[in-house]
């Protein structure tokens, strides 16, 4: 494996395969009374969150404490960074804490690909503006996996605002590596220009596809991202790609459903669907634990060069 | 990794051997155990683990009894991990009703330095409290470097730290035997 995990896509087939077969031993460790191991004593792990998140960072930090290593969380709110520190010269000073490990969730797309030419630690891209999320790649896999076993030729469909989703392109590359068969859909306004190099086909009616769909994955609507009109109303949109109960059930019987989270409820998905047995949301929380200490394993474990 | 055998090795232990030598300590566990009640068998993975189903077999035939046959990794409390490239995981599986009030005992194939052992005690520590932990091993070749020792042991076999000793299972290799080998360069 490589040194960083920066993109889905430098993930050869042997390695995502590594990752998920060590997440699918520790995910008992989760089950356990005692939820530690001591692997990491003694390596520090930063996360560095020049973004808002709750539910990565948390994860990433439970996975590093469960692996007995220590955190350092880093957010750019209230640190020097507001006071205008560079990018460098924050990854300097981490290097001067003898960061291990550093976590990196940015704005700006790259951010994390500049940082590892500056620090001697692994680099985790934990999110960089609408590029790439490898982690929730790997962890929407290992989620897909445990319900349907081996993604060979399974077919998985994501659905919304694929322009701004750093998680759909990391999806797409992982789940091509992985021999998965994926669709887009979404309004042709909330594509990428590049969309046609991508591993994946490319739908514009999401009730043709369900149907032959095993995966239903979701996308929030980042209205956050959005400096423009994109579509007509949020009524609109959630009427054209929002899953509710009518396309719930022209789903396949074993389909499952799934969603990186947070979600808009009533926009991008029903209530019910998100709460349905064939949901995997509330596991896709769980098994990002799991997957991101397999991560951190795999990068730190090891002797260090 | 494991080579075929070449001349300068030599078999220690056939299979026929290797079928004495586990028929014995499953005996001496029923014996020690005084009928193996609160047994549980813990191979540490991969050949631990196998050389663990086939004790448990055995008592199973002897005395009619089933006892929970498990497996328990130890790779993450190793203290050499630092020491090399990152080592894949194996599995751990303990029976469903735990090891708590249990004795457990520990397989292994081969007991060197003893550190494989010390690992395996601390994962039991985080994985429940068993009443005793007993130690079965099918080759002790000695060079301890922890005050550890087997509680049953297969063959006693004097070595020199530069030989190598490699266990080959049915299950997993074809063929029962355990090979010393004249040590070369490290």
């Amino acid at each position: 494996m490589n040194r960083h995990l920066i993109s889905a896509g430098d993930l050869a087939k042997d390695d995502a395969l590594l990752i998920l077969d060590t997440a699918e031993e520790l995910a008992r460790v989760s089950e356990r009374s005692i939820k530690k191991l001591p692997t990491l004593r003694g390596r520090t792990v930063v996360n560095l969150f020049f973004e808002d998140s709750t539910r990565t960072r948390i994860s990433f930090e439970a996975a590093a404490k469960r692996l007995s290593a220590d955190v350092i969380n880093f957010s750019a709110k209230g640190s020097s960074v507001s006071k205008g520190e560079s990018l460098k010269d924050t990854a300097l000073t981490l290097e001067a804490m003898g960061a291990d490990a550093v976590v990196i969730r940015h704005g700006s797309s790259g951010a994390p690909h500049r940082l590892a030419n500056w620090v001697r630690g692994s680099v985790v891209n934990a999110g960089d503006g609408t590029h790439e999320h490898p982690t929730q790649a790997l962890l929407d896999a290992f989620s897909m996996r445990r319900r349907l076993g081996n993604l060979e030729g399974r077919k998985v469909t994501i659905v919304g605002d694929v322009l701004h989703s750093r998680v759909a392109r990391s999806n797409v590359l992982l789940l091509a590596t992985l021999g998965a068969e994926v669709t887009l859909v979404a309004p042709p306004t909330l594509l990428p220009v590049s969309v046609g190099t991508w591993p994946c086909e490319v739908s514009y009616d999401l009730d043709s596809v369900l149907p032959k769909s095993d995966v239903v994955m979701m996308l929030r609507v980042q209205k956050e991202r959005m400096n423009a009109a994109y579509f007509p109303s949020e009524r609109e949109y959630s009427r054209r790609y929002g899953l509710d109960r009518e396309r719930f059930a022209k789903m396949p019987d074993e389909a499952i459903v799934m969603h990186p989270g947070p979600m808009n409820r009533g926009m991008e998905i029903a209530a019910e669907v998100a709460d349905s047995a064939r949901s995997t949301i509330v596991e896709q929380v769980a098994n990002g634990v799991t997957i991101r200490m397999a991560v951190l394993y795999l990068l730190l474990g090891g002797e260090i060069a | 990794m494991s080579k075929p055998a070449g001349a300068d090795s030599r078999a220690v232990l056939e299979g026929p051997d290797i079928h004495r030598a586990l028929t014995r300590i499953a005996h001496e566990i029923l014996e020690r155990t005084k009928g193996a009640d609160d047994v549980v068998l813990l191979g540490i993975p991969t050949r631990g683990a196998t050389l663990a189903r086939r004790l448990g077999d055995r008592i199973e035939r002897f005395e009619g009894v089933k006892i929970p046959v498990g497996t328990i990794d130890i790779t993450m409390y190793r203290d050499d991990l630092r020491r090399g490239p990152v080592r894949p995981l194996g599995p751990t599986e303990l029976p469903a009703d735990g090891i708590d009030g249990k004795v457990v005992v520990l397989v292994d194939d081969v007991l060197y330095s003893g550190r494989t052992v010390r690992a395996a005690l601390d994962a039991l520590n985080d994985l429940g409290r068993p009443t005793a932990v007993q130690l079965a091993t099918l080759v002790d070749r000695g060079h301890r470097e922890l005050p550890i020792r087997a509680d049953y042991v297969g063959k006693n076999l004097p070595t020199a730290k530069s030989e190598k000793v490699k266990v080959y299972l049915d299950e997993i290799d074809g063929r029962d035997a355990v090979l010393l080998m004249k040590g070369g360069t490290q």
